[in-house]
């Protein structure tokens, strides 16, 4: 079926198992299995997130947080450099949404990916909810942020809903890709889109999936938003 | 330093110990909380993969106790392979040996149908076999065929009516009729294409399948099958086999 589907449409893979951030070094047998999926699909994209999952042989199923340091850099630096040479291309790297900081951090998370990307000669896909959430979680300013990541880096952007849990005074915003993408991760993506330009977008929505018309609408949402700026672009070259 | 702090972040998210509470921070509000959605993350989110393999068994003991059990699971057996796909496989075998699930002996059973059913799901794609082409050999060669079987195609048996069960445990079943558990059976999970079939076949019709699955020939196949049932209809069995699409190629006696 995929075979039939990339006949028709170029196709973008988004990995979630590949562990970039394991202190342990990548999965040989994964990198094998995706290199695999990528030579008979030929992706358009591909990309993976900036978080580790696996540890001595176990797969935690999530996207775990790293601390922002040397020696993470290094790794992480590491394990991208050899997940580009095994697929012989380019990927794009995501920020995850987080809940926490570790105290051993040194650096904003935007250095870090930057320096990746500067590092590794990998890309950036920002996700423009997973910097609200983690910015409104851990006490940064998102705009700031964003502001930060030079446009040639950014080759792709995700945008999704996200869980607001209040409990007293502790409020924690929890990135669940099941409800609409909120009024201020609108903002920051049609500021993102105003500085650098038309980027593939992705409306990640996979709990709580609504009927397709309401997809699509959301997905329109953001066409809609990159064609206005295009037309105002092209208004003032001319 | 990154390598004992994963492996400490291990630890706190599959258990209930926040142990990796000193090394991180929140802005505000309790740090607990903020490790919690991790160890939320990974359990809830293993807990549904388990959920969506084994809606059946999910049905039987009911949501909650489902839930208990998955979550005991989990904690035990973290998956060891970044494909989701393959993770549970072992479900079945930590049912049986559960204290509190012995009074459901068929249990474990109709997990692993359900098992058979997603790895069937999930099989390579090929062609079933064109029984056409079984009327190109020649008569007197046909007894030392073998039939390769189709790579989605799995064989569950039981010493309890586990297609019974299955059949009255499906969503739109409303009202659970009597079973009589004193009967054996087996069922042949198929998907010749993209939908996975499930059916109920004889004990003699499985004892050919399994002889077909070991590499026999037909011949020996079939003996297999009258040892179990001296009246077992080749032809018929056969017949059902190219429709459902147990088969993909013929191996012709090599001369």
């Amino acid at each position: 079926m995929l075979d039939e589907i990339r006949k028709r449409h170029p196709i973008s893979c988004h990995g979630v198992g590949l562990s970039l951030g394991s202190a342990q070094g990548v999965d040989a047998a994964h990198l094998e299995r995706l290199q695999r999926l990528f030579e008979r699909v030929r992706p358009g994209l591909v990309s993976e997130h900036l978080s580790w999952s696996v540890i001595d042989g176990a797969y935690i199923n999530d996207l775990l947080p790293l601390p922002y340091t040397e020696e993470s850099f290094k790794v992480v630096a590491d394990n991208i450099s050899r997940a580009q040479d095994a697929f012989g291309r380019r990927i794009l790297i995501e920020n995850p949404s987080s809940y926490l900081e570790f105290t051993a951090t040194t650096m904003p998370e935007w250095e870090f990916l930057t320096r990746l990307a500067d590092r590794t000669g990998c890309g950036l896909l920002l996700d423009a909810n997973n910097v609200f959430v983690s910015a409104a979680n851990n006490g940064f300013d998102a705009r700031h942020y964003l502001s930060q990541i030079p446009a040639s880096m950014i080759g792709e952007i995700h945008l999704a809903g996200h869980s607001v849990e209040d409990e007293g005074e502790s409020r924690v915003l929890v990135d669940t890709h099941g409800a609409h993408v909120c009024d201020p991760v609108w903002t920051l993506y049609r500021e993102l889109v105003a500085r650098i330009g038309a980027a593939p977008t992705l409306i990640e929505w996979d709990m709580d999936i609504p009927a397709f018309a309401e997809l699509s609408r959301e997905a329109g949402r953001a066409q809609s938003i990159m064609d206005e700026l295009s037309v105002k672009e092209r208004a003032r070259v001319a | 330093m990154l390598l004992e702090l994963q492996q400490t972040f291990r630890a706190t998210v599959l258990s209930e110990d926040d142990v990796i509470a000193r090394h991180v921070r929140a802005t505000r509000g309790p740090i607990s909380r903020r490790i919690g959605v991790y160890r939320n993350n990974v359990q809830a989110s293993l807990i549904e993969v388990l959920a969506a393999a084994y809606p059946v068994a999910q049905r039987i003991v009911g949501k909650r106790f489902f839930h208990a059990l998955a979550r005991e699971f989990v904690v035990r057996h973290v998956p060891h392979v970044p494909q989701l796909s393959l993770y549970g496989a072992s479900f079945a075998d930590f049912v049986a040996s559960h204290d509190k699930t012995q009074a459901l002996p068929y249990l474990p059973d109709v997990a692993r149908l359900e098992w058979a059913r997603g790895e069937a799901y999930f099989a390579a794609d090929a062609p079933p076999l064109d029984p056409a082409t079984l009327s190109t050999i020649e008569p007197a060669c046909i007894g030392d065929v073998k039939l390769r079987v189709h790579p989605a195609t799995r064989l569950i048996s039981s010493s309890f009516p586990i297609h019974r069960i299955w059949t009255v445990n499906q969503p739109d079943v409303t009202e659970v009729p009597a079973v009589d558990m004193t009967v054996s059976e087996s069922v042949l999970i198929s998907r010749p294409r993209y939908h996975v079939g499930v059916r109920l076949i004889s004990l003699a019709d499985a004892a050919f399948l399994r002889a077909c699955m070991a590499g026999q020939t037909m011949a020996q196949s079939a003996d297999a099958a009258m040892e179990m049932e001296s009246t077992f209809d080749l032809q018929g069995a056969l017949q059902q086999h190219f429709l459902g699409g147990s088969f993909t190629a013929l191996e012709l006696p090599s001369a």
